[in-house]
């Protein structure tokens, strides 16, 4: 189990290296005149090639690479071209918020899909209908129609919460649930939709096993096969799903940041990339690269708990 | 952005060519079907007719007239800069569809022609593909393009010539897979070998299987190529210059305030688009699965079904009691039917009124070849039938009591304590999550009602009592880490665990080793023995019958064709199916005990469950 957590790190950071090479590579060759970018047009040409200098864009791309690589193991990512706020404080004060809403949404969605496939597996039938009808319009539907759609039924008309807006969780619980419990919806009904389906299909699956005739033999109850037996066996394939849309999660909170106005890494992502602010972008590609690399290697680690034949390879 | 990559192969590989104006058919009598088409055509037609159903300019800003009430100008009035909506709509839709057309365009070319080398040729080129392929997924979609978008500007159509690069995997995956399976076809041998081309056998046995599952992903990556375009425009960082359905809804939303109709044209026309296409992609995936193979249903009502028709068993041949049996009856089986309820609301039957008695202590031989109704006769006693199968008529009782009308809660206090269950298959029956112990203990914990601790000791008398050499350590083993016979015994254990009054065993050594399905007959002959119980035990195999049984009924076509004393029957089998077991066995002559031995051995695990 040992080997296999090392060799998932490693491979993982290898993962992490090649796409900051890559993503730093294009980033910089398609820069273009920074200077002339940060000063504006009133600028002088010698203000901006001083500035361009300052910056060491003149620079060939290559040694420029290399000294990125060095500051960054050492955890500096350098300082933002506009704001000249450095890039770790940048990104670490907005972690929290980001990472606070994609993990809600991944256990709401988790929970929910888990409780509405087992549901739809079982009684089959209508609920089963009903359920794949759920799934298709969650999964057709943009995650950002939804969120617009929630802010205009459940804030300006209905009032239940603040149409924008963050609270710290240390400064009001309450005040932190109302105001993520709308971004967080409006993102976890897509991958509801998308857990939902192998959480019944993997349940129906399971179902079928020979072995869970034996344990009905065996005098136990529907209830404990389904919830001890079934759910365990048909957690690989979920996780494996859930997995993938953590990812999706962390690209839908961009779009839903937006919209709710909440100050976290999906609205500097927007801020930096429309601005073209290289190192931010870099800073935040290796961030979200980074949470990405350990959610998979916590989800194998997580199946190899429940199947054990994955412990021992 | 790598949500797309659901399963979209149908179960069937291979696809009647005659079938598929069924198919064209079937889909448009499917509602969903036909209604993604109906939107799909309307929302093409407004692409192309725009200039015939507007006369305005989409991008023409009337100071004039900011966000005006709709009028006979303006039929859904104007948005925040004095723009027409409804042009906007329409030529948003054009540069929409076109825009998603084009990223999932370049995404299946990408991902087909990708996968087709990887898949036909392999090597090197598969794993680099595949390596790239988990970096590109490693993303969230949506940060690769805002990091293209820093580098390439804000250009519709680059954005989506980035986005068919990031979705190409949901083809290559697909094609990849197909081709792999298709490329180890004995066909795809032969036409290599008698000289047909590469692109002769990739054009005519690997691309027209999948080309089904290309259009279904065609469908679904092209609503995520909708959604992101139209998100990316949303956020601002788009084109503003061209009238879509994202810079509709950027503008709609900076004034939901004041305006908040507006987002319901650009909304409305998104998620039409979207659920449209996603039904097609799953309508025609559930058409496609549903000609591959016959669907058992869900149980029907009971009642609506036709009368069982059982068939009377007229000529069955009873042989005397050679001895006067004075112990009880254990369980008696009367004119049982079962039947599958068919997707046509008919009833298949498969057990046609089968009678046959148990007597306390005994152990009963229900033998007949594959497909004569004994596993399923099996099944209905513990009432464990597959979906779909029900006990259609007769009675099953049991201990005085009929097992057939009794709760389903009634029933599971009966599984396991009084009447307990050996399978056929020992690898498939265990749970392969849990280790022998825990699945030995928590029967014995429920059924018994003792503690942990007493129940693990029992568990591991148990695994000595049926012969493991190291109790300690198989109970802590998970099933993959035992053989074959070990399973099997483990299974036996946890059958006489809850000391049972009787034990269905259902071929229990057909599956294992030839050395080994001796050892089984033995532990079930000591077992039987020691405890007292009675087993029904079913088989196709008279080796084992005369080797274990004290009375057999011999079962053919869902009915019992003959039954009596196992001596009775060997020395003087009446009934004609009967003799023609016999003989099968006795044409083999001496060499006999090995060939048969063999014979059970290859036989398919699941020819027997039928």
């Amino acid at each position: 189990m040992l080997r296999f957590t090392v060799r998932r790190l490693v491979s993982g950071v290898i993962l992490l290296f090649v796409i900051s090479s890559v993503a730093f590579l294009l980033l910089n060759l398609g820069a273009g005149d920074v200077g002339r970018r940060i000063l504006g047009p009133a600028a002088t040409a010698d203000t901006v090639a001083l500035k361009n200098e300052q910056l060491g864009v003149s620079e060939p791309v290559i040694g420029r690479y290399f000294d990125w690589l060095g500051h960054a193991l050492t955890g500096d990512f350098g300082t933002s071209w506009f704001t000249s706020q450095s890039v770790e404080q940048a990104i670490f004060s907005r972690l929290a918020v980001t990472l606070s809403i994609v993990i809600g949404a991944t256990v709401v969605s988790g929970v929910i899909a888990t409780v509405l496939g087992v549901w739809a597996a079982r009684r089959r039938g209508w609920a089963d209908k009903l359920v794949q009808v759920i799934a298709v319009l969650g999964f057709a539907i943009p995650g950002f129609l939804i969120a617009i759609f929630l802010v205009n039924v459940f804030a300006l008309n209905l009032h239940w919460f603040k149409p924008t807006g963050y609270v710290q969780m240390s400064a009001s619980f309450t005040g932190w649930l109302s105001s993520v419990t709308l971004p967080i919806a409006a993102l976890s009904i897509g991958a509801i939709a998308a857990i939902v389906q192998q959480v019944r299909g993997s349940v129906i699956d399971a179902q079928r096993q020979d072995w869970v005739r034996t344990l009905r033999s065996r005098g136990l109850s529907e209830n404990r096969i389904v919830y001890k037996h079934v759910l365990r066996n048909a957690g690989g394939p979920a996780l494996a799903v859930l997995a993938v849309q953590f990812i999706g999660l962390v690209g839908g909170a961009v779009i839903v940041e937006q919209i709710f106005a909440i100050p976290g890494l999906g609205q500097i992502s927007v801020s930096a990339t429309a601005q073209g602010d290289v190192p931010l972008v870099m800073g935040l590609v290796v961030v979200v690269g980074a949470l990405v690399v350990i959610v998979n290697l916590l989800i194998d680690l997580i199946q190899g708990f429940l199947n054990p034949k994955v412990r021992v390879s | 952005m790598t949500e797309s990559i659901t399963n979209v192969m149908p179960d069937t590989a291979t696809e009647e060519r005659a079938a598929r104006s069924h198919l064209a058919r079937r889909l448009l009598r499917n509602g969903a079907a036909l209604f993604a088409f109906i939107v799909l055509g309307l929302i093409v037609l407004a692409a192309i007719l725009a200039p015939l159903l507007t006369p305005q300019d989409p991008n023409f800003a009337n100071i004039q007239s900011l966000l005006s009430a709709p009028s006979a100008e303006h039929p859904l009035g104007t948005d925040g800069a004095g723009r027409d909506v409804l042009a906007r709509l329409l030529y948003g839709t054009r540069y929409s569809l076109a825009a998603a057309l084009l990223g999932t365009a370049i995404a299946a070319i990408l991902g087909v022609v990708g996968g087709l080398i990887a898949g036909y040729y392999g090597r090197w080129f598969a794993s680099v593909s595949s390596w790239v392929i988990s970096l590109i997924m490693a993303l969230p979609g949506i940060v690769v393009l805002l990091a293209a978008r820093a580098v390439l500007g804000p250009s519709l159509w680059m954005a989506m010539a980035v986005f068919g690069v990031l979705l190409a995997p949901a083809f290559f995956r697909l094609v990849y897979t197909a081709v792999v399976n298709v490329r180890g076809e004995l066909f795809v041998d032969a036409a290599r070998v008698s000289g047909v081309g590469d692109f002769s056998i990739i054009g005519r046995h690997i691309l027209s299987v999948v080309r089904a599952p290309i259009i279904i992903q065609f469908a679904f990556v092209m609503g995520i190529a909708i959604a992101i375009q139209a998100g990316l425009d949303f956020l601002g960082l788009g084109d503003t210059s061209v009238p879509t359905w994202g810079n509709m809804l950027n503008d709609a939303f900076a004034r939901m305030y004041k305006n908040p109709v507006l987002l319901v044209w650009p909304s409305v026309a998104i998620a039409l688009t979207s659920v449209a296409l996603a039904l097609f992609a799953n309508a025609l995936r559930d058409e496609l699965e549903r000609s591959g193979r016959v669907r058992v249903r869900r149980r029907r009502v009971r009642g609506t079904a036709p009368a069982p028709a059982v068939v009377l068993p007229a000529d069955v041949v009873v042989h005397p009691e050679t001895t006067a049996d004075s112990r009880e009856k254990l369980l008696v089986v009367d004119s049982l039917v079962v039947g599958y309820d068919q997707p046509d609301g008919s009833l298949k039957q498969v057990v046609n009124g089968v009678s046959l008695t148990v007597r306390q202590g005994e152990v009963h031989g229900l033998i007949g070849e594959s497909g004569s109704g004994k596993t399923q006769t099996a099944w209905s006693i513990l009432r464990l039938l597959p979906e779909g199968g029900r006990i259609v008529g007769g009675s099953v009782v049991f201990g005085g009591t009929d097992l057939a009308s009794l709760s389903d809660t009634e029933m599971r206090k009966v599984r396991g304590r009084r009447i307990s269950y050996i399978p056929q298959e020992p690898m498939s029956n265990l749970d392969p999550s849990f280790t022998i112990g825990s699945q030995l203990v928590e029967p014995m914990r429920i059924a018994l009602g003792i503690s942990s601790a007493d129940a693990k000791k029992r568990a591991l008398e148990l695994l000595a009592r049926v012969g493991i050499p190291n109790p300690e350590r198989t109970y802590a083993a998970y099933p993959h880490e035992v053989s074959g016979g070990m399973a099997q015994r483990v299974l036996i254990a946890g059958a006489v665990s809850c000391e049972p009054d009787l034990v269905i065993a259902d071929e229990p050594t057909t599956a294992l080793d030839v050395t080994v399905q001796a050892e089984i007959l033995d532990l079930l002959r000591g077992l039987q023995k020691e405890l007292g119980v009675s087993i029904l035990i079913v088989t196709h195999n008279f080796g084992v019958v005369a080797d274990l049984c004290d009375r057999v009924s011999v079962m053919r076509d869902g009915l019992i064709v003959e039954t009596g004393p196992v001596r009775a029957i060997f020395a003087d089998p009446q009934h004609p199916y009967t003799k023609s077991l016999f003989d099968a066995i006795l044409e083999d002559g001496a060499a006999r005990g090995h060939l048969e031995h063999a014979a059970d051995r290859h036989a398919p695990a699941g020819g027997a469950a039928s």
